[in-house]
């Protein structure tokens, strides 16, 4: 890599890192005076409309509601750089406490996904340009389209139907215990996990397919043809190098979609995860814990859409070689 | 009348698949009250009455007629997501080609403006949004169609940029014509047919965001039928082996499969008519 290279990288990266920056200064910014706008006051909606004013006063001086907003928003900032989450509205515990377990078992359900997604999705991408427009590419593009379509919970409820309540072979509900040996929590995780795996896959295998083929109209892919090079050589040594920017990109980009796709499934599965707290505490209106979930949700998916910029601008052929 | 015969007729066999679902749907969507049975909110029976004469799909779990809630679910769930589809469509098409004819600081601040919404995850905002504001009708349409009106902008002015640097443009600026009708009768004719195949993916995206919402429970509220919350109030039938709930949500995954199949087409004869 030369200095005129590094310079445009550099540029580039430190451009899109403060475009990050600002993404996550504009969000926290979005969680925290959204809630300013709510109607009514937060404590009188706490205690109740038969709370005397006395006591509202008191519970508004607990909180710090009596302060400027711009001062309980800096207050917020700090205490949540410390790792102090706040306290939750309906039971009054330590948010970092309650949340601690639940984004360990978020993060494992989602982690599990990503393992058996990501490889499945590129065999299945080069598989389908190595024989593209035969009925094996027909066929799993159909089903991909298909996948697709279907919302999670079609999809996780047919697995429940078949897998769980008619063979038997899983739990129906994935009820994991914070102490539970690492196997079990891989078997209680698998329905909900291939789940996760079925929605992400197509679009990944979709990508790989398209920014393989995509190359395969080069002059040098028409070259190595033409040299005589098996077709799968040429794909596995000539075109998936370079086709490895635009899968990367995809790959990190689902990535982050598998940290909130999570959500629904924990629903579906009641699996003990930071998703299911979200949706909990949305239907309760628990503010503080809405806060804390979405902002950690919203900070994984950013960091994550950061890196596959970061790596798209690093791994592309044009940008370290400049002309 | 003879072009769209030959449209028809060139149309592959998925593609006419797709439109007979949806001509069906919107069928069933203008007609619910007609069609159904019973009544929207109407208790007719037990809860979780087993399919029959009297109920062809059972019942749910407070005994209203599976049926009829489907077909007044197929009017609320597919009309909402034609309003937000079309309430996106508006804001992000115009800013978009705003953005592409006036260029510079309104552009750069509207890309921007953009850049950040669309690096929130949606659905995580959705719910942000929704416990400040609350679950009504009105809410989730502005809510979920503003997240959905910023890939409307991005798509509308990346085509509308091609088009604004062409001569046509240049001279109907020269003759000094206005801003709105450069947009209308310059751009716009020109730009349709990628965004009318985006209308069919952000109609999708529209369909299964307030169903997923709905089956969170922060969508559509009781009693209005809806399919994503029907799913989810008739769930436990599921660990019975009984494949009731699976009605609504089958209904969900076969519309989008339509409308991907047409879309599918549409695009495909789009990049055809370009070669």
């Amino acid at each position: 890599m030369n200095g005129a290279a590094f310079r445009i990288i550099g540029s580039l990266l430190a451009r899109r890192l403060a475009l990050g920056l600002l993404t996550l200064f504009v969000v926290s910014l979005i969680i925290f005076f959204g809630v300013e706008l709510l109607p009514g006051d937060l404590a009188q909606n706490l205690l109740g409309q038969s709370a005397t004013p006395e006591t509202v006063a008191a519970l508004r001086r607990d909180l710090g509601l009596d302060q400027p907003a711009v001062l309980r928003y800096l207050w917020w900032l700090g205490d949540i750089l410390q790792g102090d989450l706040g306290q939750s509205l309906a039971n009054r515990r330590d948010i970092a406490e309650v949340i601690g377990d639940r984004l360990g078992n978020t993060l494992f359900l989602a982690g599990m996904a990503a393992v058996m997604a990501v490889p499945l999705a590129l065999c299945l991408g080069m598989l389908a340009a190595l024989y593209r427009n035969s009925l094996f590419d027909r066929i799993v593009n159909i089903a991909t389209l298909t996948s697709i379509s279907f919302p999670e919970f079609f999809i996780a409820y047919i697995l429940i139907l078949y897998l769980a309540v008619g063979q038997g072979w899983f739990p129906s509900l994935s009820r994991a215990a914070p102490d539970m040996p690492f196997w079990d929590h891989v078997y209680v995780c698998l329905l909900p996990a291939v789940t996760l795996t079925l929605v992400t896959t197509a679009h990944m295998m979709r990508m790989t397919r398209a920014a393989i083929i995509n190359l395969l109209a080069r002059p040098y892919i028409e070259m190595a043809t033409l040299k005589g090079i098996r077709p799968r050589r040429i794909i596995l040594w000539h075109a998936l190098p370079n086709a490895l920017a635009p899968i990367i990109n995809v790959v990190v980009l689902n990535l982050a979609y598998l940290v909130v796709g999570v959500v629904l499934v924990e629903v579906v599965f009641v699996y003990p995860g930071l998703g299911q707290l979200l949706v909990d505490s949305v239907s309760k209106r628990d503010l503080p814990v809405v806060q804390a979930a979405s902002l950690i949700f919203a900070l994984t998916y950013i960091l994550l859409n950061l890196l596959a910029d970061v790596l798209s601008i690093v791994s592309n052929p044009q940008l370290l070689h400049p002309r | 009348m003879g072009g769209f015969l030959r449209i028809l007729r060139s149309m592959p066999p998925t593609a006419i698949f797709g439109m007979v679902v949806i001509l069906a749907y919107v069928f069933i969507a203008l007609f619910a009250p007609l069609l159904a049975p019973y009544g929207e909110a109407q208790v007719v029976g037990a809860q979780y009455e087993p399919w029959g004469e009297q109920f062809l799909l059972g019942t749910d779990n407070i005994g209203r007629d599976m049926l009829s809630r489907l077909f007044y679910g197929a009017r609320n769930t597919v009309g909402i997501a034609f309003v937000i589809t079309s309430l996106a469509f508006v804001v992000g098409g115009l800013l978009g080609l705003l953005a592409s004819v006036l260029g510079g600081i309104f552009d750069l601040l509207l890309g921007r403006l953009v850049d950040i919404l669309m690096a929130i995850p949606q659905l995580i905002f959705a719910l942000l949004l929704l416990t400040i504001l609350g679950t009504s009708v009105p809410v989730l349409i502005v809510v979920i169609a503003l997240l959905d009106s910023t890939r409307v902008f991005r798509l509308s002015r990346a085509v509308a940029m091609n088009v604004v640097v062409m001569e046509f443009v240049e001279a109907a600026r020269l003759r000094g014509e206005g801003l709105w009708w450069i947009m209308r009768h310059e751009l716009l004719p020109n730009i349709l047919p990628p965004l009318v195949a985006e209308f069919g993916l952000r109609f999708c995206f529209a369909f299964l965001f307030i169903s997923a919402l709905s089956f969170l429970g922060l969508g559509l509220q009781p009693p209005t039928a809806d399919w994503g919350s029907m799913v989810r109030d008739n769930a436990t039938l599921i660990t019975f082996g009984d494949i009731t709930p699976l009605v609504p949500a089958g209904a969900i995954a076969l519309l989008t499969v339509a409308v991907n199949l047409v879309v599918d087409w549409m695009l495909q004869r789009a990049s055809g008519l370009r070669r």
